[in-house]
């Protein structure tokens, strides 16, 4: 006998731990399947665009902290870099080094937390989300030595960044990226990766086709989760990547085991990078000096950083006043959830909790 | 393998590319992007995207500026396969802005055409679903013009003198230019 059923709107969110902050998944659902997606954002939205075009180039860099909060350093770099092209200020390569080092280690903080929560999402409820947090909080310890926060780290500066390291930094993270950690992934990757239940809950759900990828402008794990090997990193080097020796790990299926996979390996890179910067860093200056009410030329510049979240740009128009006379950012999280409903029309309910994991939004750098 | 790194096309040479194409489809050419006529945006945006030397496959990100006069729709386009990248602008009307949409050729361009129309008022012609954003439906004006909120007398905005709540109005809302009879 065929179940009758009837089509029920559901509202995931905006307060529910599966959506990873204050986002709003509003699904129609026939049974256990989903019919139809809907997302509701802007519950974070604090207009920091318009913010920004009336504060000066300086003071705008605090925002980046707060967009992608679990990333502040690439949100301060990407920043800088975008000021630094419009002004045309060249960077000391101490700074760059420690740029570069402080990125790699907020790549691994994020992926840590993104990795911990879409195993939450699968269903291991919070016991690996305490395992990736306790590497995660070793990370967020040595931005804490170096610059006084853990998460709102407003560390980069236009020209450099604000503080060099302390004498007991380099010590700090050599134990932390040559003995504790490659451990700590280890014992991650026995426990998840291979994991018959994870397997199960994550294999060929949420699929993006390489086609769909670049069409849907997808950036980061999701992209590379396709198949396409493209990082700005490499593609578009900036700082000192160029000189680094890493890997882009890629996906086959681009469903959503596979980036989930693709991040753990991007930690494992993260630290080769970490290690390279710290045999190769050179003395010198860690800041230039600039003024403090920068007034670029006018003009505009759009320049790209590789945010653990995926492609994060900096689109920057100046009048030659002091404050910026538009300022965009392309966020990786709000581009990466076009094809939410692409992904999860037709799975059950479940699946599409896991695929909205697996994405990584974050939900301060969705809104703005 | 050293990997080489993101050529940016000036404006002229897309330009010329898409001239030899579309005759009338190019209204100015600049070293840093190409200013597009409105009436041909959707069939160059097609052009660009499945020519096998432009090959903007991959489009990065759209965004809006008001140039007081007009708003222009910034366009950053790219091809992964080649590594390139180019700026593409498109004017439009400051009163009624209206460009198509090219959400159809991209679904990247999706949600951020929404933002657009949400924080500048550009009106996506042919979007799927064009409604607000990140605000709310009865949200009046759009924050990211120049004129939203401004003083009356020209007088230079800071953000202590706006004011914060209009008699009659709820939840919030901050009272637009020329909000009607009454306004200050």
């Amino acid at each position: 006998m065929p179940i009758k059923s009837e089509p029920v709107e559901v509202n995931i969110g905006p307060q529910h731990p599966s959506t990873h902050g204050v986002f709003r998944m509003v699904a129609r659902i026939d049974g256990e399947r989903v019919t139809d997606v809907k997302m509701v954002v802007g519950y974070l939205h604090r207009s920091m665009e318009k913010l920004a075009e009336e504060r000066t180039y300086t003071q705008n860099i605090p925002f980046t902290d707060r967009m992608d909060y679990l990333a502040a350093m690439t949100g301060n770099l990407g920043y800088c870099l975008s000021v630094e092209k419009l002004a045309g200020i060249d960077v000391p390569e101490r700074a760059q080094y420690l740029r570069t080092m402080f990125s790699e280690l907020q790549r691994v903080a994020s992926h840590c937390m993104a990795t911990g929560a879409f195993i939450n999402d699968c269903g291991a409820w919070q016991t690996p989300v305490m395992y990736t947090f306790r590497d995660r909080e070793k990370v967020l310890d040595l931005f804490e030595m170096t610059c006084g926060a853990r998460i709102t780290t407003n560390y980069m500066r236009i020209g450099g960044v604000a503080f060099d390291i302390p004498d007991e930094f380099l010590p700090a993270l050599d134990w932390l990226v040559n003995d504790d950690l490659p451990a700590r992934f280890e014992e991650l990757e026995n426990l998840i990766v291979g994991n018959e239940i994870i397997l199960m809950r994550s294999r060929d759900v949420g699929v993006v086709t390489p086609e769909m990828a670049i069409n849907a402008s997808l950036s980061g794990p999701m992209l590379r989760s396709a198949g396409i090997a493209w990082d700005i990193r490499k593609a578009d080097p900036y700082c000192v990547y160029d000189r680094m020796n890493f890997e882009i790990p890629v996906g086959y299926n681009g469903d959503s085991y596979d980036r989930m996979v693709i991040r753990i390996e991007e930690m494992k890179q993260s630290l080769r990078i970490i290690r390279q910067c710290m045999a190769e860093l050179p003395d010198g200056p860690h800041k230039v000096d600039v003024p403090l009410a920068l007034r670029p030329p006018a003009g505009e510049a759009y320049s790209r950083v590789e945010s653990p979240k995926g492609e994060l740009g900096f689109y920057v128009v100046s009048d030659g006043g002091p404050a910026p006379y538009r300022w965009h950012v392309r966020a990786p999280s709000l581009i990466n959830l076009s094809v939410l409903p692409q992904m999860t029309i037709g799975q059950s309910i479940a699946d599409a909790i896991v695929t909205l994991g697996s994405i990584d939004i974050n939900v301060g750098e969705v809104d703005r | 393998m050293p990997h080489p790194a993101t050529v940016t096309l000036p404006g002229t040479a897309v330009a010329e590319r898409l001239g030899a194409a579309l005759p009338g489809a190019v209204r100015e050419a600049f070293a840093e992007h190409v200013v597009l006529e409105p009436a041909s945006l959707f069939a160059a945006m097609a052009f660009m995207r499945d020519d096998p030397e432009l090959d903007a496959k991959y489009l990065v990100q759209m965004c809006s500026v008001d140039m007081i006069t007009r708003i222009d729709v910034v366009y950053h386009l790219a091809s992964l396969a080649r590594n390139h990248i180019f700026e593409v602008k498109v004017p439009a009307d400051h009163e009624r802005p209206a460009v198509a949409s090219v959400a159809p050729l991209w679904i990247g361009a999706t949600l951020q055409e929404r933002e657009v129309y949400d924080l500048m008022g550009v009106a996506f012609e042919g979007h799927p679903e064009l409604t607000r954003l990140f605000l709310w439906d009865k949200f009046p004006g759009h924050p990211l013009r120049k004129d939203f909120m401004s003083l009356p007398g020209g007088q230079k905005s800071g953000l202590s003198q706006f004011p914060k709540q209009a008699p009659g109005q709820t939840g919030g809302e901050f009272r637009p230019r020329d909000a009607g009879a009454g306004a200050p």
